[in-house]
């Protein structure tokens, strides 16, 4: 067990876990930020997506050791209430069906959107093909990708 | 208008249920906090909140909480239940929570989530609730203003009356209307009444899933609560033999480790207690990542068991004896255990007119043979269940389909009354039948029973994926008789699978050809199996379709109108009298289909296959049209036409049938579990493809034949047939017909 100082979501928190514990699992079982899901645990399904500096990454597969003092960003601290371009679009277009993804593709979209605010149809397949949907809500997924572009 | 007593659920009409006022599981914080507002406003909460029903509370200032019965894994009835409450009782949408019930029948009527049947179960039961309450709040404003309850109209939340002029919100009425007795009798309205059935409202929990609150059963917290995993034979045909946990109980966080046996012996399982592996070690501590560590660690030894049987009971208590036969099952051996099925005569189970002699005479015979492979449910949210044994009555919070299923056996497994089980039901992170099967719940509640505390008992992704309830293996072989007048004059289906039959001998094309054969066969297996999203059709419907594109284009039909054609015949003058379709309605979805991807034009550039289907009470007609690029095939586009009778809540239906065609293109392309020597041999994401965001159809024109029948489902009939329109597509785009799922499988596509 180690000590870790992590800025989350704007805060600091110290915690005390064993060092190979993956960020997923020190969001959500130690800071109860359960919005942060469980997928795959090996980088497959981008359900655990998270931003690390600004960068989407897959917190199933990244030791707590490895996060130093780079700012962790989840779900709970996109926005203040919900108001992230991305989710307004994720509303609009009534993305979810059971809902489980979706956090994980909004976290991936909204750093891909960074990064090229006015993407194509390929490029959002691109960037969006690391995160699965069992319940096949791609299309309106793409859709709203292309909303919050406008809107951002 | 529809006068109906109310009779019919009147017992969930008592108004002073605990459930109403939020008592009975009025502890657990955690549910509260699955209170959904509306998108649109941020409502100002009520002081005061008066019961009219266990549906329904109303709080001073007119804001409205329903309770919304059924579980929900994404097809949306948490909003489209509380649409039908609301219609009648002619609420203002924009002030209408949503809750979700606990398990608990005797308020909320069977809460059940599967067969497509959510809506057209709650049809009627849920409009009268509304329509109840209305009446009473009526009674309330004619007993306040002293007028005749026939004078008094609602609208939007307000009670009117129209001669003196009288109105008040139904916040102001609540405290007399709950007081008043439940009606006799109600008024239903008819369907050109309605102002809110028939219009599209968003997702009612759409914020709380876009900002990631916890609502799924794995998000479920209690304080001082224990995180459990357990580990599962390795392979199917092997159980338990010794473990040994001296090591792994001195891992940091691990507090202890415990054989689960989940059935008392000689207990007579129910039809969904399905569970190939009653007996697991549970490995039990602190955290998520301690436990998986520990998992890692665990020295466990398995055995082969030998063939045993198993009591079942069946729905009407009739019990049924079945064999688990011994044995590690290896697909390349499932293969030529189906060949050889396959190849030998089946069991008849329909037979019309003189399919033999017709077939004999045959100036050509068509004879094409379909397969498909055990599928995963793959879930995004893995198996888990919340359990908190305390003394004699133990607490749930589970992600789960049909609860009701599941409650016997928790009595007996864990000796206790069944009035002392307590069950919330949480969102689901998908279900597609997996979550039916709900023997994860026993684990979870018998590993809390033993350690003694509260724990959560998670499966990890492999756990989840090697665990069973597959959709089983299948195949089909079909045969067409064509006359020298070239006309279709027999038709044979003989299908099978391990370890059950997909056939439907009553289905379409059954009823429209005079000389007509189904066979049916099976092999047993230890491999469990499940329902999986529209069970059996999810085969059946693409290979028939199929099947019928070579056979109308033997017969230089347009392959719509073959189907149409067959259809008429069907409704005018059908063979058989246990034919399982409308063929009218049938036909309407392939008409309209036609219609809205133009069919009829010039499409020579265009790649395209049809297929239809009618499966859980609804009809589903696609025509798919593919590109192949680079090799691989490109959903251009799918236009889909449905006719599921009234539509409850238009865009929720059309998410529905969007989400249908992506998992079936997905299915169809790419999904398989395979096993050797009884291990699955797929166990995560990396090897068990799933459908891709580039590899989900680029545009989806979904349609639905408007009339006044009442609502059926949507959750499993767009699924079968999109299996169908792919491969007629394909064979257009490249010349190749598919006959063996998935069609992607070590195949080069040509292009």
């Amino acid at each position: 067990m180690a000590i870790f100082n992590l800025k989350i979501n704007g805060k600091k928190h110290q915690i005390d876990v064993d060092n190979s514990t993956p960020l997923l699992w020190v969001l959500r079982d130690h800071l109860g930020l359960v919005g942060t899901k469980y997928g795959c645990g090996i980088a497959q399904c981008g359900a655990c997506t998270v931003h690390l500096n600004n960068k989407a990454i897959r917190s199933c597969i990244v030791p707590i050791s490895s996060i130093g003092d780079q700012s962790v960003v989840t779900i709970e601290g996109l926005s203040e209430d919900g108001n992230h371009p991305v989710q307004k679009a994720w509303l609009e277009h009534d993305v979810a069906q059971c809902g489980y993804c979706q956090t994980g593709q909004i976290m991936n979209a909204s750093a891909f959107l960074k990064e090229n605010p006015n993407p194509n149809d390929e490029e959002i397949e691109g960037a969006m093909n690391g995160n699965i949907c069992r319940c096949g809500t791609y299309t309106r997924i793409k859709s709203a990708i292309k909303t919050a572009a406008e809107n951002s | 208008m529809t006068l109906l007593k109310t009779q019919y659920g009147r017992r969930s009409f008592l108004k002073t249920t605990a459930v109403a006022g939020g008592g009975m599981m009025l502890g657990f914080s955690w549910l509260t906090g699955c209170q959904t507002r509306p998108i649109k406003e941020v409502m100002e909460m009520p002081k005061e909140w008066f019961e009219i029903n266990s549906y329904l509370k109303i709080g001073e200032n007119g804001v409205a909480t329903i309770i919304s019965p059924n579980p929900e894994f994404g097809q949306n009835v948490r909003t489209s239940m509380p649409m039908l409450i609301a219609e009648e009782l002619d609420l203002d949408w924009e002030k209408v929570l949503v809750e979700q019930a606990p398990y608990h029948p005797s308020n909320f009527g069977m809460q059940f989530t599967g067969g497509s049947r959510g809506i057209m179960s709650r049809w009627e039961p849920l409009r009268m609730v509304g329509a109840s309450a209305r009446q009473m709040l009526m009674a309330a404003a004619a007993q306040t203003w002293n007028v005749s309850i026939q004078e008094i109209t609602t609208e939007k939340g307000i009670l009117y009356h129209e001669s003196t002029g009288l109105s008040a919100e139904y916040g102001e009425m609540a405290s007399i209307a709950a007081e008043m007795p439940v009606p006799e009798e109600v008024v239903l309205k008819d369907v050109n009444e309605f102002n809110l059935i028939g219009t599209s409202q968003k997702n009612v929990d759409g914020p709380k899933i876009v900002t990631g609150q916890p609502m799924f059963g794995l998000d479920y917290k209690k304080e001082g609560m224990k995180i459990a995993m357990i580990e599962h034979p390795p392979a199917f045909g092997m159980t338990l033999k010794s473990f040994d946990a001296s090591e792994v109980k001195k891992m940091p966080g691990i507090k202890d480790v415990v054989l689960i046996k989940s059935y008392k012996d000689g207990f007579e399982k129910g039809g969904f207690d399905t569970n190939a592996f009653p007996e697991v070690v549970a490995i039990v501590g602190n955290s998520t990542w301690e436990v998986m560590q520990a998992k890692n660690k665990l020295k466990v030894e398995w055995k082969q068991f030998d063939t045993y049987s198993e009591i079942t009971k069946g729905f009407r208590g009739n019990t049924s004896s079945k064999t688990v036969p011994s044995g590690l099952e290896s697909t390349t051996e499932h293969k030529l255990q189906i060949d050889l099925l396959a190849s030998k005569p089946g069991r008849i189970v329909r037979k019309d007119g003189n399919p033999e002699a017709n077939f004999k005479s045959a100036s050509k015979i068509i004879e094409r043979s379909y397969s498909a492979p055990f599928l995963a449910h793959n879930c995004m949210e893995p198996i888990n269940s919340f359990a908190h044994f305390n003394g004699d009555n133990v607490h749930l919070a589970t992600p789960l389909q049909i609860p009701a299923f599941i409650i016997p056996t928790l009595a007996a497994s864990l000796e206790i009354p069944e009035e002392n089980i307590h069950m919330d039901i949480t969102r689901m992170g998908g279900g597609f039948g997996r979550k039916a099967y709900a023997s994860y719940v026993v684990e979870a509640a018998l590993i809390s029973k033993k350690v003694n505390e509260p724990i959560k008992l998670i499966y990890s992704r492999e756990d989840d994926m090697t665990n069973g309830i597959y959709r089983p293996m299948y195949q089909a072989t079909y045969r067409a008789a064509i006359n020298d007048k070239n006309e279709l004059i027999a038709f044979h289906v003989k299908a099978g699978g391990i370890p059950e039959s997909p056939l439907f001998a009553n289905r379409f094309p059954a009823g429209a050809i005079d000389n007509y054969l189904a066979e049916d066969w099976s092999i047993n297996s230890n491999i469990s199996i499940g329902a999986f999203r529209a069970p059996r059709s999810n085969f059946m419907a693409g290979a028939e379709q199929s099947f019928l594109d070579e056979v109308a284009e033997e017969l230089g039909k347009d392959p719509i109108q073959f189907r149409l054609d067959l259809l008429k015949k069907a409704e005018e003058n059908p063979v058989g009298k246990r034919n399982d379709y409308d063929a009218k309605r049938y036909a309407g979805v392939l008409d309209l289909v036609r219609e809205k991807s133009n069919w009829n034009e010039d499409n020579s550039n265009l790649k395209r296959g049809v297929s239809a289907y009618f499966c859980h009470s609804t009809y589903a007609a696609h025509v798919l049209d593919v590109e192949i690029e680079n090799g691989n095939p490109v959903v251009q586009k799918v236009s889909c036409a449905i006719d599921c009778g009234i539509v409850v809540n238009p865009d929720a239906a059309k998410n529905m049938a969007e989400g249908a065609i992506i998992d079936g293109i997905g299915n169809a392309m790419f999904g398989e579990m395979t096993f050797k020597n009884g291990t699955p041999e797929k166990n995560n994401f990396h090897d068990y493809r799933m459908i891709r965001m580039s590899e989900a159809p680029k545009e989806i024109d979904v349609h639905f034949v408007k009339n006044e029948i009442n609502p059926t489902g949507m959750g499993e009939p767009p699924f079968p047939p999109i299996f169908g329109a792919l491969a007629n597509a394909m064979y257009k785009a490249n010349g190749e017909r598919y006959y063996e799922q998935p069609f992607l499988k070590n195949r080069e596509i040509k292009g």
